[in-house]
């Protein structure tokens, strides 16, 4: 494990027992991110209290800054004014993410060692991330058999497959790349920029997955997308 | 004549006095299209104000208005905290260490309050939210000043605006904040953080007009 920071992030809730829910849900995909709570007001109530998350800011960003994650509006309003009072507010990030999905994907990024810009764009793009099937008819640019240069057939054979760390480790390898890639497995299919889509796969040790990619980089990623299983995602 | 920070902590006084006694007004405005909490969530607030000015009134009208923000933005708990408490910084801002407020700074300081709010919460005019009432306020305010009337008188310009704002939240859908989960079911409510701006508007604007009585 590297001793570099990683980023860190707040979950702010109306209710204290929200924040510590979505935290504890977030906190076991991440054991080395700081994964703060921030819920209810100053005197246990229904309610946000910015103080407190600017506390919480400070205690969450080791040195490659926070993201924030909140519920509803006011919870918003009270993160965005925490990040604009922070002592240096650009290490500060308010995402506008799904709370349970966007704070899983957060921690699953942020345990990976991605940057803060990234961590964020993993709970944004966590809305639609859940795999979808695979669609009856595939399109043309799948070859039927696995091994062209723009698609892979690839066998995990990782300890836990494509589970939180290898598929953020596969999405960020796929996010550097001007290709849209996709995963199948087991009859679903999921978009490699998602770590949650990758995750609902399913595909543990021993799957073959299909592997299809598009656009100009579409090669270079099949090349290191094989290169990573290979390595058994440096496991 | 100006409003020194004396005559600024009076009226917030004032102001909080007001909150206070329509608490139960301003909850039941917003049970039915919110979370029934703004009135409760004001006056902790602006008792805390009160304890803070209490405890010294800083030096300035800024620095009054800077206590205000802070300290709403501390003790409210709901939308209204960051929502006032940025509008009250940023007038605090626009009067800078001005040591006394005449009418053309009382209504740039409403301006840049305007422009925070709206800054904060992210509300055009139309939303259903307290934007209905001070953006009205604020083009009152400037046109009075414009046409030379003194603070109090800009005070009063404002909170008159404000008050037609708030009632013309009526009828309207809200877009912004708890209500507009409601969708039309908002319509046929007067919004309570309208109705809550225009009455602390009400507030300064009296006090305004006993003090230079």
């Amino acid at each position: 494990m590297t001793a570099s920071a990683r980023v860190g992030l707040v979950v702010v809730s109306h209710s204290r027992q929200l924040a510590a829910g979505v935290v504890e849900v977030a906190a076991q995909m991440a054991p080395q991110v700081a994964v703060l709570p921030v819920g209810g007001t100053a005197d246990g109530g229904i309610g946000t209290d910015p103080d407190a998350v600017s506390r919480a800011l400070s205690a969450a960003d080791s040195g490659a800054g926070a993201a924030v994650l909140y519920d509803l509006g006011s919870a918003g309003m009270a993160a965005e004014l925490a990040a604009e009072t922070a002592a240096d507010p650009d290490a500060v990030l308010v995402v506008d993410a799904p709370l349970v999905e966007g704070a899983v994907a957060a921690a699953v990024a942020a345990q990976s060692g991605a940057g803060l810009a990234t961590v964020a764009e993993a709970a944004r793009s966590a809305a639609a991330a859940g795999p979808t099937a695979v669609p009856a008819e595939p399109p043309r640019e799948q070859p039927a058999v696995a091994g062209g240069p723009t698609s892979a057939e690839v066998l995990l054979t990782n300890e836990v497959g494509l589970h939180a760390r290898p598929a953020a480790l596969l999405a960020r390898t796929v996010a550097e790349l001007d290709a849209r890639v996709v995963v199948r497995y087991g009859g679903h299919q999921a978009d490699a920029a998602s770590v949650l889509a990758l995750m609902g796969l399913g595909a543990g040790r021993g799957a073959r997955v299909a592997v299809t990619a598009s656009g100009p980089q579409a090669e270079e990623a099949i090349r290191r997308v094989r290169g990573l299983a290979e390595r058994n995602f440096e496991e | 004549m100006g409003c020194a920070e004396k005559d600024v902590a009076d009226a917030v006084r004032a102001a909080a006095g007001v909150v206070r006694r329509h608490r139960d007004e301003l909850v039941n405005l917003d049970r039915p299209i919110g979370d029934a909490d703004h009135g409760e969530n004001l006056g902790r607030g602006f008792a805390a104000v009160v304890a803070a000015l209490d405890a010294g009134v800083p030096s300035s009208p800024g620095g009054v208005l800077e206590v205000v923000a802070k300290t709403l933005i501390s003790t409210v708990g709901g939308a209204a905290g960051p929502l006032y408490g940025t509008g009250f910084l940023r007038a605090a801002r626009a009067v800078g260490a001005a040591e006394e407020l005449d009418a053309a700074t009382v209504a740039a300081a409403l301006r840049a309050a305007l422009d925070g709010v709206v800054a904060r919460g992210g509300a055009q005019l139309g939303d259903k939210t307290v934007v209905d009432a001070l953006a009205p306020a604020v083009a009152a305010a400037e046109s009075a000043a414009g046409g030379g009337a003194d603070v109090a008188g800009v005070l009063r310009a404002a909170a008159d605006a404000a008050a037609e704002g708030a009632e013309s939240t009526v009828p309207l859908v809200a877009r912004k904040g708890r209500a507009s989960y409601l969708g039309e079911r908002s319509a046929g409510h007067l919004d309570p953080g309208a109705r809550s701006a225009s009455l602390l508007l009400r507030a300064f604007a009296d006090h305004a007009a006993g003090s230079a009585g």
